[in-house]
């Protein structure tokens, strides 16, 4: 399986530890990622902000040099995701919109090639199956809630992969992997996402919320598919506690970071070590787990 | 020679003001066949219609042409004026200069010339046209109502008290149908039970009246005053003329966790059951699905207990024919499987949020909690109840884009419950809009709001349990904030929708259904009781969302339609219908399939040909049937299929006028 492979800004910055664990997992998936040549910023919420024709145009580029190759785009993060999805279906569906991309980006786009959660390539693409044949180190019961944020998995006529309301995937990954994936209401809940540095205390609020329930549901950490919440889960952790008077300790991981541990990476190689909150707790327990499990077989 | 008279009328102003209607007269003078010619203020009054009379006398007319408005409005009346005149009413033709002409169009110059030219194709039309007479068909004196429900027994009874047998199916054990569920109705807060079974039991008792329950309508032949029905009676396992009903069998059936539909799955019954004390006939039948004896050959202790050996396990499905004369369609509603659509209140995986129909079983004072509003999960009274409007009702997205019109209501009168049976409770409705059109219903509704039930306005976009509570998440749309509500129990009103299977037996019946599955009237209008097949008639929420006093006005409204067809020995038919050359007819039977009122079939003919006789097949039209729309006469390949009033000939002769 190959595939075209988009990273975007955060991969190489903030979410290094995403992009590690990714190219981990996709080894040992036998997943081939070709990185899209001299890609640029999908525009974010920026660009949509600003100009349509921009926002479709800037994910239009690298989605166009994936299509001259004839390859599908993974792409990890899900603000990425979304706005990639966004112009796929607007390029397909209107030919004047196809002519005036195409035209701008001076490159012929015709969204013939799909656009793909990483989620979506590692679990439905790749087959459960045989991920679960690959977790040679079960994650041994390990309570994960599964937070997939407000884009993964929305709005609906996009993101087309998983139920909006009360999605799966992460969830039956998890199972394979051999943890356990909490019920926990607030899976698909917004963290607040970019209104960190413009209003932070509404991301402190609403980041609070996600980590107070999925501590309420008995999580021992959250797995997440996309930079931004891990950002505001993970480093403003601190903060959060501070303001609210409580400890959460809650170590927020990248779904491809528990896959790669469960395939037998070293933590400190997938990027274990790059996180505010300790993450030794979920090495710790997961290990203590195999270990109990071989003394009684 | 043929004398055509053409009469152009000004409607008023209404073509006057656009047409020259002095100068199309004058104009249709000239044309061919044409004796006599003249425009009229109004050709529709009594005046109008005289001068059709005079002129006939007079000039010795033996055709009518009215150039005036859409032939929908007053075709049947100048038809009328020209029998009165001593013409067969056939030989008549009529031309729309105003919805045609005079209505779309500004040149006066110009809709002249085309209103001229329209009464130039009538005329043309009119040479053509062969008196026709009017045929009849005889009636059976029997109607036949599908579904039991407040709009069936209504219908039932009023075709019944007109005098004429019905035969009522029913496809629950009992008829009765929603109605006996709920608790109270709206605005009066009747108890609907209490009005609702005295209605069940009139209509077992009345004389003229057959019910057949746990039964279902298989096919139905034939066309108005000539229905035949087949009624599939599926195996009660138990005989009614034997059993008394003493209920000795519930009480000692093993099996009692089966969710009652009664109940709205809010509580259960046996397997041998009555749906609830009061049904319809009032004697038990067997699910056999659940029942021991009939799924595993063990138990039987229904049979052992039974005093008057009722009991048959061996008991068969029947099938039984009936003839009648029209069919009232009552099929009602079901409510919108919410759980399937909505993940935002939990797929239905919180017990306490629950429906409208379940709530009203919680109130009820036989349902499960004998009328104590307990929560199902853990039966704790709750105290914060938060209701949510237009659960698959407006909202085109996950649901249905229509209103179903009886939950604002319902929830209005569920509301003023609770805060009436439970002590500091607190009551929060989510809504759109308050919609309460009827009599009654603002007041009601204003009631409530004084009780104290805080309505807000916007829609709840989360549940989700925490603890024991659940935490219902929405938006106030007037203070523009988000808001939190920490309920014990959540009560959705979900959109009404068509019942299961609705269009299974529209299909039977033979009758179209619109894009939301609902019955489709013959107009939405002006024949709001009739579907687009004569003699049957639509009764109730299988036409759309209704309340209870809509629903049984609609069912007396579809039992005078259905017993003025009774009413008849014999009817009238329209001849303008198909005809069969069958000497050209193939018998490829196109036009089987293509009809839309399947009143064509193949009917085998003997003819002479080379000195043998030899049987073949030629398409041959029902006149019961047939409505006169003409799909076939388009497709037949080989010109065999005409239409009375529109002949291929007559059609061919307006063209050629106009083209000429």
């Amino acid at each position: 399986m190959k595939y075209a492979y988009y990273p975007g800004c955060s991969l190489d910055s903030t979410g290094i530890e995403y992009q590690l664990s990714t190219k981990a997992v996709a080894g040992t998936l036998g997943v081939e990622l070709w990185e899209i040549p001299e890609w640029n910023c999908c525009g974010a919420s920026a660009a949509h902000n600003t100009d349509r024709l921009l926002s479709l145009a800037l994910p239009a580029r690298n989605l166009a040099l994936a299509e001259k190759e004839g390859l599908d785009v993974a792409v990890p993060c899900a603000a990425c995701y979304s706005r990639m999805k966004a112009t796929e279906k607007a390029v397909r569906g209107s030919e004047d919109v196809r002519e005036k991309i195409s035209e701008i980006i001076e490159m012929e786009y015709g969204a013939s090639n799909r656009t793909l959660a990483l989620l979506d390539v590692f679990t439905n693409q790749a087959g459960l199956e045989q991920v679960a044949s690959l977790a040679t180190k079960p994650l041994q019961g390990l309570k994960t809630a599964c937070y997939y944020g407000c884009l993964m998995v929305k709005p609906p006529r996009l993101a087309e992969f998983d139920d909006p309301e009360d999605p799966q995937t992460m969830d039956r990954l998890m199972d394979a992997l051999g943890a356990e994936a909490v019920s926990w209401p607030y899976k698909t809940e917004c963290c607040g996402a970019g209104f960190a540095s413009s209003r932070t205390d509404i991301v402190l609020q609403m980041s609070y919320e996600v980590l107070r329930l999925a501590k309420t549901a008995g999580a021992e950490a959250v797995v997440t598919a996309c930079p931004l919440c891990m950002l505001n889960l993970d480093m403003r952790q601190k903060e959060i506690e501070a303001k609210n008077g409580v400890a959460i300790d809650l170590p927020i991981l990248y779904f491809t970071e528990l896959m790669a541990l469960a395939f037998g990476h070293k933590p400190a190689a997938i990027g274990f070590n790059k996180h505010f909150v300790d993450t030794t707790p979920v090495v710790r327990k997961v290990e203590q787990g195999r270990r109990a499990k071989e003394v009684q077989p | 020679m043929k004398r055509v008279g053409v009469f152009v009328c000004h409607c008023g102003s209404n073509i006057a003001a656009v047409v020259d209607c002095e100068r199309v007269a004058k104009e249709a003078a000239k044309f061919p066949g044409v004796a006599f010619s003249i425009d009229n203020k109004y050709m529709c009054s009594d005046p109008g219609q005289d001068l059709i009379k005079k002129a006939v006398e007079e000039h010795h007319l033996d055709r009518i042409v009215v150039a005036s408005c859409t032939p929908r409005m007053h075709e049947p009346v100048f038809r009328r004026a020209t029998e009165n005149a001593g013409i067969n009413p056939y030989l008549f033709a009529m031309t729309n200069i105003r919805e045609h002409v005079s209505w779309i169009h500004t040149d006066r110059e110009k809709a002249t010339e085309k209103a001229i030219d329209l009464v130039r194709m009538a005329v043309a039309k009119v040479l053509h046209t062969v008196p026709l007479e009017k045929s009849s068909i005889p009636i059976t004196k029997r109607a036949l109502v599908i579904g039991g429900g407040i709009a069936g027994m209504q219908a039932a009874l009023d075709i019944a008290d007109n005098g004429n047998p019905v035969v009522l199916v029913e496809r629950e054990p009992t008829i009765g149908g929603k109605m006996p569920m709920l608790d109270k109705t709206f605005p009066s807060l009747d108890c609907s039970a209490c009005i609702c079974t005295p209605k069940m039991a009139s209509t077992d008792q009345h004389p003229n009246i057959t019910i057949y329950t746990h039964s279902e309508v298989e096919r139905v032949d034939g066309y108005i005053g000539n229905f035949q029905v087949t009624i599939r009676q599926k195996a009660k396992y138990v005989d009614h003329k034997i059993c008394t009903g003493c209920g000795l069998c519930e009480t000692k059936c093993p099996n009692k966790k089966i969710p009652n539909s009664f109940e709205a799955g809010m509580g259960n019954r046996t397997a041998i059951y009555k749906a609830f004390p009061q049904a319809v006939p009032n004697k038990p039948i067997i699910d056999a699905a659940n029942c021991r004896k009939l799924t595993k050959d063990k138990c039987g202790v229904c049979a052992k207990v039974c005093p008057t050996g009722a009991i048959k396990y061996d008991d068969q499905d029947e099938l039984i024919t009936i003839d009648v004369g029209a069919i009232v369609m009552a099929t009602g509603y079901d409510l919108f499987p919410w759980k399937e659509a909505y993940g935002e209140y939990g797929y239905g995986k919180y017990p306490d949020v629950i429906t409208g129909l379940q709530f009203e079983r919680l109130v009820n004072a036989s349902g499960p909690t004998s009328g104590h509003i307990l929560r199902p999960s853990d039966g704790k009274e709750p105290k914060t109840i938060v209701f949510i409007k237009c659960v698959g009702s407006r909202d085109d997205v996950k649901g249905k884009a229509y209103c179903s019109r009886t939950c604002c209501m319902y929830t209005a009168k569920h509301a003023h419950q609770a805060v009436d049976k439970i002590e500091d409770s607190h009551v929060i409705v989510f809504y759109m809009d308050v919609r309460t059109a009827g009599k009654g219903y603002e007041e009601f509704y204003q009631r409530t709001v004084e009780d104290g039930v805080h309505y807000v306005r916007g829609r709840v976009s989360k549940i989700y349990q925490l603890g024991d509570k659940l935490i219902v998440r929405g938006e106030d749309t007037l203070l523009g904030e988000a808001v939190q509500v920490n309920a014990d129990l959540v009560v959705l009103a979900t959109a009404m929708v068509p019942s299961a299977g609705s269009g299974e037996i529209a299909h039977i019946v033979g009758f179209s259904t619109d894009k939301d599955g609902f019955y489709q009237e013959a107009h939405p209008k002006l024949r709001p009781l009739e579907t687009f097949t004569a003699g049957v008639f639509l009764a109730g929420a299988c036409q759309g969302p209704k309340d209870i006093p809509d629903t049984a006005a609609q069912g007396s409204g579809a039992a005078a339609k259905a017993s003025a067809v009774l009413s008849n020995r014999s009817m009238e038919t329209d001849p303008l219908i198909s005809q069969v050359n069958d000497a050209v007819c193939a018998g490829c039977g196109v036009c089987v399939g293509i009809c839309p009122y399947r009143a064509i079939e193949l009917k085998e003919i003997t003819q002479r040909a080379g000195g043998k006789t030899i049987a073949r097949r030629v398409a041959s039209i029902n006149s019961g049937l047939c409505q006169g729309c003409g799909a076939c006469v388009a497709a037949c390949r080989s010109g065999a299929l005409d239409l009375k009033g529109f002949t291929n000939q007559q059609i061919m002769a307006e063209v050629d006028a106009l083209c000429l």
